[in-house]
């Protein structure tokens, strides 16, 4: 090729101070700066969205082997390969070999991922970025979800929105999660795109009805609508109707979310004339009648999330009701069942037909035992991704285990999510799933006691798990056959599963434990800790143990200033990190802005908590290019 | 009896309570939920004061546990614990509550003449009067007899009373269940002339 007219390639400059060496094994989520390089830091690569670059990607800092004027033969060339470079990582990578590289890979990129929306601001974003046609934001980081985040923290998805629309006409795409998403912003955004195809929100908030009415009416060509457990409010908008009269290129529609009543009958002409949709996922307005007539419209639909699993009720006992089985027959393609709210249980057996061909099935709202469960899972034998509550208990796990041997991603939900309620699943489901399902790449599992034995089970029998979540409702629990803490259940996870990547721990756990992760956890980017460790060692171990380590959220766990310090040398290769009711102290926290620059250490206190002296509520912070951000609420202190 | 703290006794290390050894309970502070602002405050002061997940006893005493020793404790929940979105546990709880349909279990107290106690009762548990009645029989440990529209029960001397919603007391098994469900305030059983008395009534 001619770009060997260019000798060198990568260039790796060892700075422990900052960085690590093992860039080529960077995940896709990792994100990196080069903080002290100036140059590049105003100029080019040291830019969230895609990687950081070394002091070795600037010309300021090698010399460099470069003709005096631009090739432009060359970069028409690079531009024609570099196209075909999907992978961010990949980009990445590609775009620290030299500014050349760097230049052309920055025109041909077109999907922009930003995984902390303020490590980056999207005026940098755009400019480096001129041709993008989909872009993924994420802002609030996940504790969020758990109420230990005040509310309007920010994570605004305005700025964004009006610097893409100068900046992205063209864009098609947009992928949020836990962004505040105003009506105003959804307007700007229908206005903006004219071939706006894609919006997906996840655990968003900040918009209504009002809001969807105008998407669904101004975006002509959209394909996709997916709100997923987002906060929308019920602006008593007919939004269903707003979608154009005419046939849409609707594909797929998910409002599950959407708590308000819909127009049924505009919905089910929707449908009619919408010819391409393959997925569609009601919400609890939507009653089994109705879901039938639906289903009788789009035979060709490949997911569906069905709404209210019963009759409405101005439908009299006895009446003749629709055949739901014969529906789901004749929906041949169905590969994905969700929904099931409000479920009387003898209708489930209405699915039946499709069982053998489902690769996914999310009963995790549905109310059902194991007696009702087995007819259905019985069949399920390609079933690859299961949610599912524990009313099912143990004996339900049992029967998932004997015949889902293709299972790869399973969550097991309480029904009753309280810390000292009875648990209806135990370390007997976990141990029966492990037994069973051997190519388990996923586990989220609640539960109100477990053993280590069965944990260390998991970890051998299942050796591809990727993410283990494990959550004992009771905190400090021990395993509750022979009253030890958990250490040893999580070590064994830590070092029999070699591609581990996201591991939460609960139960009572020593330092032990962590010492094992960080020991073994070679591979973990993402450790979410609650109640455990005894001291800050356990802190330390994972800090300094865990190289690929990017985020990092503890509560409620014993450890302060010094171990938080001693993890200098690695934040800068984080997304962010999060301590919440930790023994944090604001000088702790001070010292590790001071000594970190391009960290924004934002720290949570609250006027009730005067007399905790010295102690920090929540820390959460994380790499930014941009410094402390302008628009933080009164009660965060950026240090 | 509230629980007595004296700084130097260590009690905690010779009271009597459930759970495996090793364990210390937590102190629990009223927690909201609902409004984020306090949310942190609660945890703070114990970890603090006691290392989570010690080992020993010799949990801290200026962290005193409030809670009133003679019920079992029913702890508080901490916020954001367990790990549950908001939206998933608004959909289950709606779903309980409908289960119960719609609303808490409907309780009443149970009298019964002669008995020192008084029980309570949820009459959504039970979907009939036999069930019912056959509930009050192994509670109160006595038999109710048959029941007839027109002689009330026959062969026991306890008829089972109830006070509906205008203060009167009526025979149980007169109107329809749900009526009664609606209706019932309260449950008397009574014993010999008075219920004898309702027995024989118009």
């Amino acid at each position: 090729m001619v770009i060997s007219k260019k000798p060198r390639s990568q260039n790796h400059y060892p700075n422990p101070n900052f960085m690590r060496e093992d860039r080529t094994e960077m995940s896709e989520d990792d994100d990196r700066s080069s903080p002290s390089d100036s140059v590049n830091t105003i100029d080019s690569c040291s830019n969230k969205t895609t990687s950081g670059s070394t002091s070795g990607s600037g010309p300021s800092s090698i010399p460099e082997y470069q003709a005096p004027y631009p090739d432009q033969v060359l970069e028409n060339v690079l531009e024609n390969v570099l196209c075909f470079l999907t992978s961010r990582r990949d980009r990445n990578a590609a775009s620290l070999v030299c500014r050349s590289w760097y230049r052309v890979e920055a025109l041909t990129r077109s999907d922009l991922f930003i995984g902390n929306c303020y490590a980056v601001s999207p005026r940098r974003a755009t400019s480096r970025f001129t041709r993008i046609r989909s872009v993924t934001l994420k802002g609030k980081p996940r504790f969020a979800d758990f109420n230990l985040m005040p509310p309007n923290w920010g994570a605004h998805f305005a700025p964004w929105v009006s610097a893409m629309a100068k900046a992205y006409p063209w864009l098609e795409k947009v992928h949020l999660k836990r962004m505040t998403v105003t009506d105003e912003d959804l307007a700007v955004l229908a206005e903006s795109f004219f071939g706006f195809k894609e919006l997906v929100l996840v655990c968003c908030d900040g918009f209504g009805t009002n809001g969807l009415a105008v998407v669904a009416s101004r975006c002509r060509q959209l394909r996709v609508l997916d709100l997923i457990e987002s906060e929308v409010s019920d602006d008593e908008v007919d939004w269903i109707s707003f979608f154009p009269e005419s046939a849409t290129c609707l594909e797929s529609l998910i409002f599950d979310c959407v708590d308000c009543p819909i127009n049924f009958d505009a919905l089910e002409r929707l449908v009619a004339r919408s010819l391409s949709l393959k997925k569609l996922r009601l919400n609890r307005y939507v009653s089994i009648g109705q879901l039938h007539r639906l289903m009788v419209r789009a035979p060709q639909l490949t997911h569906l999330g069905t709404g209210s699993f019963r009759p409405s009720e101005d439908v009299a006992q006895g009446e003749q009701e629709p055949d739901y089985t014969s529906a789901f027959a004749a929906s041949k393609s169905l590969v994905c069942l969700s929904g099931f709210r409000d479920i009387i249980p003898d209708y489930l057996t209405a699915i039946y037909p499709v069982c053998a061909s489902l690769t996914s099935l999310n009963l995790s709202y549905a109310n059902i035992n194991a007696e009702q469960l087995k007819p259905i899972i019985g069949n399920c034998h390609k079933l690859q991704i299961f949610w599912v509550l524990d009313s099912i208990c143990d004996e339900g796990l049992q029967a998932v285990a004997a015949t889902c041997k293709e299972l790869r991603e399973l969550r097991v939900f309480p029904i009753d999510a309280r810390e000292d309620s009875e648990g209806p699943v135990s370390e007997v489901g976990l141990q029966a799933i492990s037994e069973g399902c051997r190519k388990l790449q996923s586990i989220l599992y609640f539960c109100q006691r477990m053993t280590n034995a069965a944990v260390i089970a998991m970890s051998k029998n299942c050796p591809d798990l990727v993410v283990f979540r494990l959550c004992i409702m009771g905190r400090h629990r021990p395993d509750h056959v022979t009253g030890e803490p958990m250490d040893e259940g999580f070590g064994a996870i830590v070092m029999n599963c070699k591609k581990l990547t996201r591991l939460a721990v609960s139960g009572l756990l020593t330092d032990r434990a962590f010492n094992y992760f960080g020991r073994y956890g070679k591979t973990v980017r993402t450790l979410s800790v609650a109640f455990a460790g005894d001291s800050d060692m356990a802190l330390k171990y994972v800090l300094e143990g865990c190289p690929r380590l990017q985020k990092l959220e503890i509560r409620d766990s014993p450890f302060g200033d010094a171990a938080l310090l001693s993890g200098r040398h690695h934040y800068y290769n984080m997304r962010f990190l999060w301590m919440s009711s930790c023994k944090l102290t604001s000088g702790g926290c001070q010292q590790i802005a001071q000594e970190l620059p391009h960290l924004v250490v934002e720290v949570f206190n609250h006027e009730f908590d005067e007399d905790m002296g010295n102690f920090v509520n929540t820390l959460y912070m994380y790499r930014s290019l941009e410094g402390p951000r302008d628009d933080a609420p009164k009660f965060v202190s950026i240090l | 009896m509230a629980f007595q703290r004296d700084g130097d006794l260590n009690l905690e290390a010779t009271e009597l309570r459930l759970g495996p050894p090793g364990t210390t309970e937590e102190p629990e502070k009223q927690t909201h939920p609902t409004t984020t602002a306090k949310c942190n405050k609660r945890s703070l002061p114990d970890m603090n004061e006691e290392s989570a997940g010690s080992r020993t006893n010799n949990s801290n005493v200026s962290n005193e546990k409030k809670h009133d020793r003679t019920s079992p404790p029913t702890k508080a929940q901490v916020v954001g614990w367990p790990p549950i979105r908001s939206y998933r546990k608004n959909c289950l709880q709606a779903k309980k509550m409908e289960a119960e349909a719609a609303g808490s279990g409907i309780y009443v107290k149970v009298s019964m003449d002669g008995a020192p106690y008084l029980r309570k009762i949820d009459l959504k548990v039970y979907k009939d009067y036999p069930e019912l009645l056959k509930a009050l029989e192994d509670m109160f440990k006595f038999k109710v007899g048959e029941y007839s529209e027109r002689e009330g029960y026959n062969g026991s001397e306890f008829a089972p009373t109830y006070e509906d919603k205008d203060g009167d007391w009526m025979l149980v098994g007169d109107v329809p269940w749900d009526m009664f469900m609606n209706s019932c305030k309260r449950l008397r059983i009574m014993k010999g002339s008075e219920a004898r008395g309702l027995s024989c009534a118009v």
